[in-house]
């Protein structure tokens, strides 16, 4: 396992790409990819306990590249990106999920999935009541369950 | 030195806190020991924008990736099923899904009706006053009336179908089975100083509405005021004993990780189903060398975690994702035993809600659903706010060899001996796992879901912990008697999950709190001779 020292400057630039890869950006959806400044912020001001795997992730990305991931051209970045995903493993996995847990929080993100970028508290949500009247068959059921 | 006192117990969570509220009435000296502190609402996930990802890190189920300060680390590796737990005032109800279904009638008489396992020593009937009293004390909302299970009275109304309610219901209804709202400690209403639910939706890690039933804000309160003393982040090692073979207290580490002897008339362990065993185990001596209360050998065996078979899938409908509790239904239709399945027993479905969408994410990244590149914008629009999904909650079954140990290598940060479990799904609970799939998806079928999804076992699914110092009659066969004390140790007793005969097929904290406060209103009917 690598240590939890910030990451270098190639290993930035390393998950910029990789970033821009596993979610670009969409003109359609009107939303950044996770290469955003923004999003790349949060993912690394935030890594936490998870700086080892990421970091083990961004060495088996350079691995497999034979190179800085980013100095790939964007053709080989793909078909590096794939073999990285197909690999899998905890640290991959690890990466993976930082990029989705920083990017789905992300206001301009979330408001394009027509959800508030706020936390669940104190605002909370309106849950509709529902057709109670669906339960009517089960009451009539009689009694299922043994006695004994 | 610490003044002695008559009951000393260990742990502050669903059954230390039933236990010591409902000892307080008999003015002895109580004193409870925890070795997590008070949690603080206002820092829970579901107060800050970080909320889902603290799932992954300091509010993880897991307490090996938790890792706090407070947790002790389990060796889980020979298991597919890894233990969850949480560890502080209030200990597992700080951190369930609050689904609150009661155990059935037959789940007590397993080996008479069904020739497999044990009967309990205690029926359904004898819980009963406890279920409806803990129903109160913790506040339970629900709907009477369901077929499915016996005669109950929830003092709250339901939660409320929501969208995807209606969409489980429907698809229920056009298979004819049994589908009812759950019960579940979460507060429809104003309840007993507890604010009402507003539907935060991020239930499982805490609540930091209030809304959630956790021990913290329901037992200790009152608890406390009767005068039960609990000391925070005193981590016990080990429960001594005297020459008469009685436990005369504990040895525990402060919250200076001072080592303090804690001298008591009364040991009650509320341990659950890991923790309890471990500490038994880690109480040898000449008398008791393999550990304390264990000469039935038992101590740590018979370990059921309910393996649950989750399915889920997408339908075009919005369903309702994080924007409510994630306790929504649940059906009895496979609960009792019906040998034409293939296996006996049976298993509760517990329906949900959906999930936020960072979980959605992450899950669907997992399954190969959610691709990288172009196409991830439009698949995660299709999957997210639209997932539908149940679990099978099967009855798992009691094994000797499914069983908690001492690790000979792992220690807590305060050097006591980790539990290791070694489990594996028996062949019933898998054929029963197997049903429930196929079960799952004739129901996801019925309400139009595709791209359906399988997660069996639930890796981090090890929630319930039972069976490991289970009661009976027969001191050869059992651990404790028929109302919670030692066949061995005649002033300690068990209270927590560890005293469950057979699982069920349900979440189990309602039948472990009632099943606390019947043991507690033994002792106190039996105070005069209470160690005869």
């Amino acid at each position: 396992m690598s240590t939890d020292a910030p990451l270098t400057q190639v290993e930035r630039d390393d998950l910029r790409a990789i970033c821009g890869i596993i979610i670009p950006a969409s003109a359609e959806f009107d939303v950044p990819g996770a290469d955003d400044p923004a999003i790349q912020a949060d993912i690394v001001a935030t890594l936490g306990r998870d700086a080892g795997h990421v970091r083990d992730a961004l060495d088996q990305l350079g691995a497999l590249a034979g190179q800085p991931f980013a100095g790939l051209d964007p053709a080989r970045r793909e078909a590096v990106a794939l073999q990285l995903r197909a690999a899998g493993g905890a640290a991959v996995a690890t990466l993976t999920r930082v990029v989705l847990q920083c990017y789905y929080r992300d206001d301009r993100v979330v408001r394009s999935l027509g959800l508030e970028p706020r936390p669940p508290y104190p605002k909370g949500h309106v849950l509709e009541e529902g057709d109670w009247s669906l339960l009517d068959p089960v009451r009539a059921r009689p009694p299922m369950w043994r006695r004994a | 030195m610490n003044d002695p006192v008559d009951v000393l117990i260990i742990g502050a969570g669903a059954s230390g806190a039933a236990v010591a509220w409902s000892l307080a009435e008999t003015k002895m000296h109580i004193l409870c020991l925890e070795q997590g502190g008070w949690m603080n609402p206002a820092t829970y996930p579901s107060a800050g924008r970080d909320w889902e990802a603290r799932v992954f890190a300091d509010y993880s189920p897991s307490p090996n990736i938790r890792a706090r300060p407070e947790d002790y680390p389990i060796n889980d590796d020979n298991s597919p099923i890894k233990v969850v737990n949480f560890n502080g005032v209030g200990g597992g109800t700080i951190m369930y899904t609050a689904h609150f279904p009661r155990l059935h009638p037959s789940d007590f008489r397993v080996k008479s009706l069904d020739g497999v396992a044990e009967d309990w020593p205690i029926d359904y009937d004898t819980l009963v006053p406890f279920f409806e009293e803990n129903d109160r004390m913790m506040g339970v909302s629900g709907l009477a009336g369901d077929p499915g299970v016996p005669p109950r009275n929830p003092p709250m109304p339901p939660l409320p179908l929501g969208r995807s309610g209606p969409l489980l219901g429907a698809a229920m209804n056009r298979l004819g089975w049994h589908w009812w709202p759950s019960d579940t400690t979460v507060a429809t209403v104003d309840y007993e100083g507890r604010a009402r639910c507003i539907n935060l939706g991020h239930c499982t890690p805490a609540c930091a509405q209030g809304s959630k039933a956790s021990t913290d804000i329901t037992y200790w309160p009152v608890a406390r005021r009767a005068g039960v003393e609990l000391r925070t982040h005193c981590r016990v090692r080990e429960i001594t004993t005297n020459e008469d073979g009685m436990a005369a207290g504990v040895v525990y580490y402060d919250e200076n990780g001072v080592e303090q002897f804690q001298a008591a008339e009364v040991v009650v362990l509320a341990c659950n189903g890991v923790g309890t065993p471990r500490l038994l185990l880690n109480s040898t001596s000449g008398r008791f060398p393999n550990g304390l209360a264990n000469s039935s050998g038992l101590v740590g065996k018979n370990l059921m975690f309910h393996p649950y078979a989750q399915v889920y899938g997408y339908v075009d409908a919005a369903t309702d994702s994080n924007r409510a509790p994630p306790t929504c239904l649940w059906s009895k239709e496979f609960y009792e035993t019906d040998r034409s399945r293939g296996f006996v027993r049976g298993y509760t479905f517990q329906f949900g809600r959906g999930v936020g969408p960072v979980a959605e994410a992450v899950a669907s990244e997992a399954k190969g659903i959610l691709p990288w590149g172009t196409g991830h914008h439009a698949a995660f629009r299709r999957l997210n706010g639209h997932r539908l999904g149940l679990s099978a909650i099967c009855e798992d079954l009691p094994e000797e060899h499914n069983r908690v140990t001492l690790d000979p290598v792992l220690k807590d940060t305060s050097g006591i001996p980790a539990p290791r479990i070694d489990y594996r799904i028996g062949d019933n609970t898998a054929r029963m796992m197997e049903h429930g799939i196929a079960r799952a998806k004739d129901i996801l079928a019925a309400a139009g879901a595709s791209e359906i999804c399988v997660n069996s076992p639930i890796l981090y699914g090890g929630w319930h912990l039972l069976g490991t110092a289970r009661m009976g009659f027969d001191p050869a066969r059992s651990v404790v008697n028929e109302w919670g004390r030692s066949h061995d140790v005649k002033n300690l007793f068990i209270v927590d999950g560890s005293v469950f005969v057979t699982s069920g097929g349900v979440n189990p904290t309602s039948t472990i709190q009632a099943l606390a406060l019947y043991i507690a209103d033994q002792m106190k009917e039996r105070l005069a001779n209470l160690f005869d």
